[in-house]
């Protein structure tokens, strides 16, 4: 689904590179953790795939599609295979939980009926039903990440990339995160999820790639947060 | 659902930066009323030429009595340099330039004096050895004057040639020069409204910074994101040349038609249709200015 072969990143010429020769496969229906200190790579690789960023030298492969020879025109329907939560949500203050939702949909041109039948499904689904009319503000963290993922899941994208989704939340409200974002994930979705959370890497158990200083140190299946555990 | 989204968009876009959404409107008003002025300007003068150049004639007058003028030194001409004059005048390399040619005696030139200037003293004491005797000549193209010009002027029995055309042409520089000095005004306003629908837009475009980065995000396309701040400067500006096609029509109407038509009313005026002519243009030159300054702007600020 996603794949790097002999990625480097160099975003000034001179530079440190911020991905350093990255090679990685992540096959369909994956769960994988990318982990690493800050200015490891981590939002680099994430950027990349979303083609925010083009690599320097390499390949970078997402659902199919060589993104280096992706001309821009094409990177909207990219993009609407890739649902993306950030570690600050990135919701609209002024629109309702409702409306943030159905915003990713409207803004691809979806028609109404369609917007008005898979929104509600998919906050049900992120257990916030009956607080459609919401506004962000009025809800917790872990309320507002949800909101955040159902706009990424809503289009239903077979890939979800998420930037430290728990960074802004307590240990509790990252374990329900979690748990939604693994039960996305067993409906066969791709998960990439770059992380500093090493309790949640930890007991999750699934595959872990490690980034430091932009090279590639580890990638272990059911794998833990610190390689010298 | 598309449409419905983009014009709520637009909608909200134009209401958050009110007071520079009516900035632009004000300031493509006035330019582009500058640029209308110009292009009537320059109308009325197509219609002056029209309705002048088909009158005028070039008037070959010939010496009278008592003329100091050197070609004049034989005294009032004869009838034999009148008919070299005349000959002259329809050789052959000359005759394809001139259409008609009317003598004028003295005693009719008296006639048009006496009549153009019946209440003035000097209509009075002239006499009729006063007048000049002339040939008048149209010409197939009013623009050849110099050439007909040229056979004439210099000859025994010729005062002076005269082209009335030289006469409008005056009328026409002081037209001409208001022309370059409205639409010097208008490029000055325009570069203005250029730079002000790009800030309006940029700040528009800064404003809703994480609904285009949403947008970009879940794979919006780079038309669908930009279309709304493109609307909203096009609209802008679109409801300034109307008002500046407005102002137009009022001061055309008023200033025009009823002041100047009823006061000097032998020239031919622009009228109120004139401007229904002008003011599809200006349109199309206010979508223009906001088609450029959008192209500018957004390639920069709403990159994909």
């Amino acid at each position: 689904m996603i794949r790097f072969e002999n990625v480097t990143k160099v975003y000034a010429r001179g530079a440190r590179p911020a991905l350093d020769r990255v090679s990685l496969d992540v096959e369909r229906g994956e769960f994988v953790f990318l982990v690493g200190a800050s200015g490891s790579g981590k939002s680099t690789f994430l950027r990349l795939v979303l083609r925010e960023e083009r690599a320097s030298a390499g390949r970078v492969f997402v659902a199919g599609k060589e993104l280096g020879t992706l001309s821009s025109w094409k990177v909207p329907s990219l993009r609407r295979q890739i649902g993306a939560v950030f570690q600050d949500f990135r919701l609209l203050p002024n629109k309702t939980v409702f409306e943030n939702v159905a915003f990713a949909l409207q803004v691809i041109g979806k028609p109404r009926h369609h917007i008005l039948t898979t929104v509600p499904d998919v906050l049900d689904m992120v257990g916030l039903a009956g607080k459609e009319k919401r506004r962000p503000h009025e809800l917790s963290g872990g309320e507002q990440q949800r909101v955040a993922i159902a706009r990424a899941f809503v289009n239903r994208p077979p890939i979800l990339l998420c930037d430290e989704p728990t960074g802004n939340l307590d240990p509790t409200t990252s374990l329900g995160i979690m748990r939604l974002l693994d039960r996305i994930n067993r409906t066969g979705t791709t998960v990439v999820m770059a992380t500093h959370d090493d309790e949640i890497v930890d007991q999750m158990r699934k595959r872990v790639v490690e980034l430091s200083t932009g090279e590639l140190v580890r990638d272990q299946s059911r794998g833990v947060y610190g390689s010298d555990r | 659902m598309r449409l419905q989204f983009i014009l709520s968009e637009i909608g909200i876009g134009l209401r958050r930066n009110l007071s520079m959404t009516v900035s632009v409107i004000l300031v493509t008003c006035v330019s582009l009323t500058f640029v209308g002025a110009a292009a009537l300007l320059q109308l009325q003068i197509g219609k002056m030429k029209d309705d002048w150049y088909d009158k005028v004639e070039v008037s070959v007058f010939l010496c009278p009595q008592n003329s100091s003028t050197p070609t004049c030194a034989g005294g009032e001409v004869t009838d034999e340099q009148k008919a070299q004059i005349r000959a002259a005048l329809e050789a052959p390399e000359i005759e394809p330039y001139i259409e008609k040619i009317y003598e004028e005696s003295k005693d009719e030139a008296f006639a048009a004096f006496q009549k153009q200037f019946k209440d003035q003293f000097w209509a009075s004491v002239a006499t009729v050895d006063d007048m000049n005797s002339s040939f008048r000549i149209k010409l197939t193209d009013p623009q050849k004057y110099q050439l007909v010009a040229d056979v004439v002027s210099g000859r025994q029995g010729v005062e002076e040639v005269k082209d009335q055309r030289r006469l409008f042409d005056r009328v026409f520089l002081v037209l001409d020069r208001a022309t370059l000095l409205t639409g010097g005004l208008a490029a000055i306003m325009l570069v203005a409204a250029v730079l002000l629908i790009t800030t309006t837009i940029r700040l528009s475009a800064l404003s809703r910074r994480r609904e285009t980065g949403i947008m970009r995000l879940v794979g919006a396309s780079t038309l669908f994101i930009q279309l709304p701040f493109m609307l909203e400067g096009a609209i802008a500006a679109t409801v300034g040349a109307l008002l500046a096609g407005g102002a137009l029509w009022l001061g055309v109407q008023y200033l025009v038609t009823d002041w100047l038509g009823s006061s000097v009313g032998w020239i031919p005026y622009v009228s109120t249709a004139d401007v229904m002519v002008v003011a599809p243009l200006l349109i199309v030159v206010a979508i223009l200015l906001a088609t450029i300054s959008s192209v500018v702007t957004l390639s920069r600020y709403t990159k994909v």
